[in-house]
């Protein structure tokens, strides 16, 4: 079985030392070395997650800041959301438009007061570095290759955490704070890729693996691996750019529209802005949707979706068996008229096509802090 | 007890032999979920993907490691897929078959032959 161990093309995170000796099993991921797993498997590092408390390294997705004045409005001319609006001390979900509505990335803005800072997949992280440099001329923009991003999720995350700093028991969901550990600025948000409550911690890489120490030695924080990773977010209904959303789908057929304010639908101003205005006003061709099989077979990325006169209406971009859910659980995206909940349709699995039923996201409840 | 290079074991029970995956497999494959039984009374041909395995990670498939026919399969594993983890050797067969010639078996490897394989 192919693995990633000592491929030099390959980087590493400044935990990748930790990480095996807590015995992962790493694999190439976006260009790093990553732990898809840890001992205790993906199964159970998904309940785990769910019951008690996870810790994820995320330090190869892209950390950036942004500076200068008018920096908010200058970055609303490649993301339609409100930054303008954005407080300090909060952050907020978004994308980079391209000219035909599609979607270059999706990224999480924090105001830090000073400047802006922006959390982009790893994947996307130097073409969206140039993206940036490309149409926000006169702003600072600083790639933070000396931090390291791990995330810290579930039920006893806010134990955990307020355990080494207290003052994190009083953000609320989208909160964005720099507090002090042991000498080092830690920039710590109340959010995650789970579903769970939970916090995202930037720090200093010279610092990570101490921190990382720190909160593996608290009570039911345990490792976990892109593969848990994968499935709690897909229980959670949140999308994987390159699976669910892409250059290729827009915001409204992504069913990502929340994230898209009023003040920036009456006027635009955004790359693709015509044809994102066009489909709010008048409804996308196929949206994204929760699909539930209903024998015990996962219908994986790639599954074709039939109606019940055998045309093709859709396909699935994510599936696999949701641990929580005790099912498979699976989004994809279908035809307009097919998207309604409760809509049954046929998934190919194997050339045996299975039924499937169009169903709400998220597969397992969000627990956030709000 | 016989391995194939596909990692699966045959052990033979009177007239017929029990079909199951190896340890090493189980591990590999990661948490088992969802296991697709072949269908009974059915004439298979070496090679032919007669059942499935889906675990956390991936669908695999398990071939037919002979000619025969399938005579029985363990339904026990469709309600509770994770046997497969907890016992691959024993409670996990998959299924049971009526091979055309016994000798087959010969020239398949022994256990130790196995664990030199996957070393």
């Amino acid at each position: 079985m192919a693995d990633g161990r000592d491929d030099p093309s390959l980087k590493r995170t400044v935990l990748h030392a930790l990480h095996t000796e807590l015995g992962a099993k790493m694999v190439p991921f976006a260009g790093y070395e990553m732990p898809v797993q840890f001992p205790m498997g993906v199964l159970r590092e998904h309940l785990h997650t769910r019951a008690a408390a996870g810790l994820f390294d995320v330090s190869h997705m892209g950390q950036l800041l942004l500076r200068g004045n008018g920096v908010a409005q200058a970055l609303e001319s490649l993301v339609p959301a409100n930054l303008q609006g954005l407080a300090e001390g909060r952050q907020r979900y978004g994308f980079f438009t391209n000219d035909a509505g599609g979607i270059l990335d999706d990224l999480m803005i924090a105001n830090r007061g000073d400047a802006l800072f922006l959390v982009v997949n790893a994947a996307n992280a130097s073409a969206d570095l140039a993206h940036l440099r490309d149409g926000l001329p006169g702003v600072g923009i600083e790639p933070l290759d000396d931090r390291a991003l791990l995330a810290l999720q579930g039920p006893q995350a806010e134990a955990a955490l307020a355990a080494l700093i207290p003052a994190v028991a009083d953000m609320r969901f989208m909160d964005a704070r720099s507090l002090d550990w042991d000498g080092a600025s830690l920039w710590i948000s109340r959010s995650g890729y789970t579903g769970e409550d939970g916090f995202e911690i930037s720090l200093p890489a010279a610092r990570a693996e101490a921190f990382a120490r720190a909160l593996l030695d608290r009570p039911g924080v345990a490792p976990i691996g892109l593969g848990a990773r994968d499935s709690l977010r897909l229980e959670a209904g949140l999308c994987l750019h390159g699976n669910d959303i892409d250059a290729g789908t827009t915001p409204v057929e992504a069913a990502l529209t929340w994230a898209i304010p009023k003040s920036r639908r009456a006027s635009g101003g955004f790359p693709g802005d015509a044809v994102i205005l066009r489909q709010l006003a008048d409804g996308p061709p196929r949206r994204r949707v929760g699909l539930a099989p209903e024998g015990r077979a996962p219908m994986r990325a790639g599954v074709a979706l039939f109606d019940d006169a055998g045309t093709q209406v859709g396909h699935v971009t994510s599936g696999a068996f949701g641990p929580s859910a005790e099912r498979p659980v699976a989004m994809g995206y279908v035809a307009a008229e097919h998207a309604r909940p409760g809509t049954r349709l046929l998934g190919e699995v194997r050339g045996k096509r299975m039924p499937v039923t169009v169903s709400t996201l998220p597969h397992v409840p969000h627990r956030y802090r709000t | 007890m016989k391995f194939t290079e596909e990692h699966e074991w045959l052990r033979p029970e009177g007239d017929l032999v029990v079909v199951g995956i190896t340890e090493h497999a189980a591990q590999q494959l990661g948490d088992v979920v969802f296991v697709e039984l072949p269908e009974l009374e059915t004439q298979v041909a070496k090679g032919d993907e007669v059942s499935v395995i889906e675990s956390v990670k991936a669908a695999s498939d398990i071939l037919a490691p002979c000619d025969g026919e399938i005579v029985a399969v363990n339904d026990a594993l469709v309600d509770s897929p994770a046997l497969v983890n907890e016992d691959p050797l024993g409670e996990a067969w998959f299924f049971k078959m009526r091979i055309d010639d016994m000798s087959v078996l010969d020239a398949l490897m022994t256990e130790d032959e196995y664990k030199d394989f996957i070393a």
